[in-house]
């Protein structure tokens, strides 16, 4: 077991080495900040002055290294456009991004599987058929569009919800939290469903074609031949099994809606990390791309090696296989 | 009955007192201040920002015109043409009390000075700030210079006890992560007071009722509410739900939308800022074209001929939507040494385009690259492609290459594209400054952005000789000499000044300006 995690931590150290390799290299075909960073009337000097000054004049790999070397302690730079040191923006912006993941993330699972059920038992009912073919705009529509289409619905034409924005936030120590203020939570509606619609959907599919399979086995037909009922059935024997490969794949989406939350930021005007990793590949804003990355880099990677774990205390034949090497 | 009349009373003064209170300006724009240092960061949403808070000696109004503000009169010395004399105006507060006078000032010239400051270029010739007495101020310049007060518009003055008591004698060190009190703290002595900041997200002010013009400025905003949406859809969208009153950046396809919309309309004024194509025709042989060992553009005959392919009426109505101006000169027009006969000089001939070409040598056409950015001007990219198509009919094959802003510019400075596109701001209103940079031959520090590969040395210096002629006259009349020289060789390829957009909710009364600087003391509501 021991020997088991030590590899996969050791594997997972590559994998953000590589990442920040990859993304390092890339940056030189993003753009030159110094053209963004200094006025229209800088002269020459400026330029090579600035350049020497943020180590533009090194080549990547150096670039890659001083990056690692800060990072390690903590320090990931400055940001080129706001002037104020990466971790302290980040640490900003976080609270904005994990809020809005964490509701649609929850709205997902809570609808996606209430959903599921649903469409599974009533398989051939109106209302299931319509919310099978209501989904697939979910999963078919770009989010981009999904959010422009309820922000015109809902802020234009009805009046209801904020299109921007969100609204006003309360600080709880260095946490700014939208939940309690009213117009806190009505901000973050439309975000949330335009960010969770597509996990929804995809979740109640998982829970639907589980059930259908789950509900044709022996064991559910010895249930119905013992008398129980329909609802004892359905939620404590059927449900339960359908959830495993269910939990799994929620667990990797998390990762997601973090991680591609930046275009229902962008459209919402929401100030998480998201938007800030945009503003800043407009700006060619080195030190905060790099820090996003690797952040993300992290979460999936740690979020794998957590599932990893998982399933080897799950799973015995894993444990058999390591002992046997 | 006597309860009633009471109860009528009571709402009506409420309503009167809601009326009364509550004109917030929800100001929305695409992007934000980068820092409130008044001193870093020279660059345009910052300097709008500041201007509500902080004063500068001059500002320009609506129609860009000088208008006093913490100078009262100003004027070169009568005995010393290096020397330039202001009067500051009296009785003037700082927002935390503090008395405004030459100390200040002469304090805020030394701060925009310092290696750190971005505003140190526009104030480069000044040689010493000294105050004379508690409320006039000498600067002294390293010669004659005669549009000294044009550089003065977005230089701030800020209170040396302020900054002394808060620790930010020294302008931030931007790009080294410095973050100082002046970067989240304002104190000027501006119409309107920072009440909170979070960068990128809000920005809140409140009126100062203790400004010096309150009775002079409409000043019917009481609250700043200034949020940057950067989707432009998301943005016009606010402006259409009422969340936000008045808008900048306003995209151009939806102006018709936002003018439709009850109680909104949209406001516009040219720009100071002019599209054109630069031409690399110094060198001997270009890279970006398909003939080998001559460079076509060097023929003054090709540039003519591509010019005149370029139809610009087309452009404005197609690409732009009317929202331009077609230019015959690079010149916003409230410049100084702009004129209409020269920006009429434009004009779309292919028959005699095509002669032009066949005169030249290049009746077969030839091929070139164009490179375009496609982020930083109204259209950019699809003024481009317009342009390929124009030029292909003369037999010029053209070959776009649009990118981002950030790797097209790069290609400019450093000489690497022979045929490109520019737009030119300028802030000084006087054609000194677009000689500078786009006329005069490439150096380290003049003609930075003169792509064109041209350099003349007797006219560089007859460029470089404005700078100090102190008689107004004559120093016009080279403008028109230098212009005519850029307008007969074809150094460039104008094509609009942009036009400006502001949408606003009825009741909200502003001019646009050509700065894109609302300056919010002006505005009215009803």
């Amino acid at each position: 077991m021991f020997a088991y995690i030590v590899r996969r931590m050791f594997q997972s150290v590559i994998v953000l080495l590589v990442v920040g390799l990859v993304a390092f290299s890339m940056f030189r075909f993003v753009g030159d900040p110094i053209d963004n960073m200094l006025g229209q009337e800088r002269t020459q000097a400026d330029i090579d002055r600035l350049r020497g000054e943020l180590g533009l004049d090194k080549p990547f790999p150096v670039q890659y290294f001083k990056f690692l070397q800060g990072a390690v302690q903590g320090n990931f730079g400055v940001s080129y456009r706001q002037g104020r040191p990466v971790s302290t923006i980040i640490a900003e912006r976080a609270p904005a991004t994990l809020e809005l993941a964490f509701v649609s993330g929850f709205l997902a699972i809570t609808m996606g599987i209430a959903l599921g059920v649903f469409t599974a038992i009533r398989r051939r009912g109106v209302a299931a058929n319509i919310i099978m073919t209501v989904s697939l705009i979910g999963v078919s529509l770009p989010t981009f569009l999904i959010g422009i289409l309820l922000i015109y619905i809902f802020s234009v034409e009805l009046d209801l919800l904020p299109s921007f924005g969100r609204g006003e936030t309360v600080m709880l120590g260095n946490w700014s939290t939208g939940f309690l203020t009213a117009s806190g939570l009505k901000a973050l509606i439309l975000p949330a469903i335009t960010l969770g619609l597509y996990q929804m959907t995809l979740i109640m599919r998982l829970v639907r074609s589980e059930m259908l399979e789950v509900l044709r086995a022996d064991y559910v037909r010895f249930a119905r031949a013992r008398g129980l009922s329909d609802r004892v059935i359905n939620f404590r024997h059927a449900l339960k099994n359908t959830l495993v490969p269910v939990i799994t794949i929620t667990g990797l989406q998390l990762g997601s809606i973090i991680a591609f939350a930046i275009i229902t930021e962008t459209v919402f005007q929401w100030p998480g990390v998201g938007l800030l990793f945009i503003n800043a590949i407009q700006f060619v804003d080195i030190p905060v791309m790099a820090a996003y990355l690797m952040l993300i880099s992290v979460m999936f990677v740690s979020i794998n090696l957590i599932v990893d774990l998982l399933y080897y205390a799950i799973d015995p034949r894993l444990r058999v296989d390591a002992r046997a090497t | 009955m006597k309860l009633r009349n009471l109860m009528i009373a009571a709402s009506a003064t409420a309503l009167m007192a809601a009326g009364a209170s509550a004109e917030t300006l929800r100001w929305a724009r695409a992007g934000d201040a980068l820092t409130l240092d008044p001193h870093s960061q020279n660059e345009g949403p910052s300097h709008t920002i500041r201007h509500q808070m902080y004063e500068p000696l001059i500002i320009r109004d609506v129609t860009g015109a000088f208008e006093p503000a913490l100078a009262t009169e100003w004027g070169p010395k009568a005995d010393d043409p290096n020397v330039w004399v202001f009067k500051l105006r009296e009785g003037v507060k700082f927002h935390d009390g503090a008395d405004f006078n030459a100390e200040d000032v002469v304090f805020s010239f030394e701060r925009a000075k310092q290696p750190n400051s971005d505003m140190k270029e526009l104030i480069g010739s000044i040689t010493e700030v000294r105050a004379v007495d508690d409320y006039t101020v000498e600067i002294v310049t390293d010669g004659p210079n005669p549009i000294l007060p044009s550089n003065l518009t977005n230089l701030f003055i800020l209170d040396k006890g302020w900054a002394e008591a808060n620790d930010t004698v020294n302008v931030q060190d931007f790009e080294g992560g410095e973050i100082t009190y002046a970067t989240t703290n304002a104190n000027g002595t501006g119409p309107y007071i920072l009440q909170s900041r979070e960068p990128d997200v809000k920005t809140v002010m409140v009126r100062n009722d203790n400004y010096w013009g309150i009775d002079q400025f409409p000043m019917e905003v009481t609250e700043i509410v200034y949020t940057p949406i950067q989707n432009a859809a998301t943005r016009v969208a606010a402006m259409l739900s009422g969340e936000v009153n008045f808008l900048q950046d306003m995209p151009v396809q939806d102006i018709e939308r936002v003018n439709g919309a009850d109680g909104l309309m949209v406001k516009q004024a040219p720009q100071n800022r002019v599209i054109f194509f630069g031409m690399n025709q110094g060198a001997d042989d270009i890279e970006a074209d398909n003939v080998d060992g001559k460079n076509p553009l060097a023929d003054v005959r090709v540039r003519q001929a591509m010019s005149m392919a370029i139809n610009r009426d087309a452009i404005k109505q197609i690409v732009m939507r009317g929202q331009s101006q077609p230019a015959g000169m690079i010149a916003p027009p409230f410049v100084n040494g702009w004129t209409a006969e020269m920006d009429g000089e434009s004009s779309t001939d292919l028959e005699k385009a095509k002669e032009l070409m066949a005169e030249a040598g290049y009746g077969d056409g030839f091929s070139l690259r164009l490179d375009c950015p496609n982020d930083r001007y109204i259209n950019d990219e699809a003024i481009c492609q317009a342009a390929v198509g124009m030029l292909g009919q003369i037999g010029v094959t053209v070959n776009l290459d649009a990118k981002p802003k950030a790797q097209h510019f790069p290609l400019i400075t450093d000489g690497k594209t022979d045929f490109y596109m520019l737009g030119w701001g300028v802030p000084t209103y006087d054609s000194e400054y677009i000689f500078n940079f786009l006329v005069h031959g490439r150096e380290d520090d003049i003609g930075t952005w003169n792509g064109t590969g041209y350099q003349d040395d007797a006219l560089d210096e007859k460029i470089k000789s404005l700078a100090s002629n102190t008689d107004l006259d004559a120093r016009n009349a080279d403008i028109a000499d230098i212009w005519r020289v850029v307008q007969d060789e074809a150094l460039y390829i104008p094509i609009h000044h942009q036009v400006l957009n502001w949408g606003m909710a009825e009741g909200v009364g502003i001019e646009v300006d050509a700065e894109d600087q609302p300056k919010v003391k002006y505005f009215t509501m009803n």
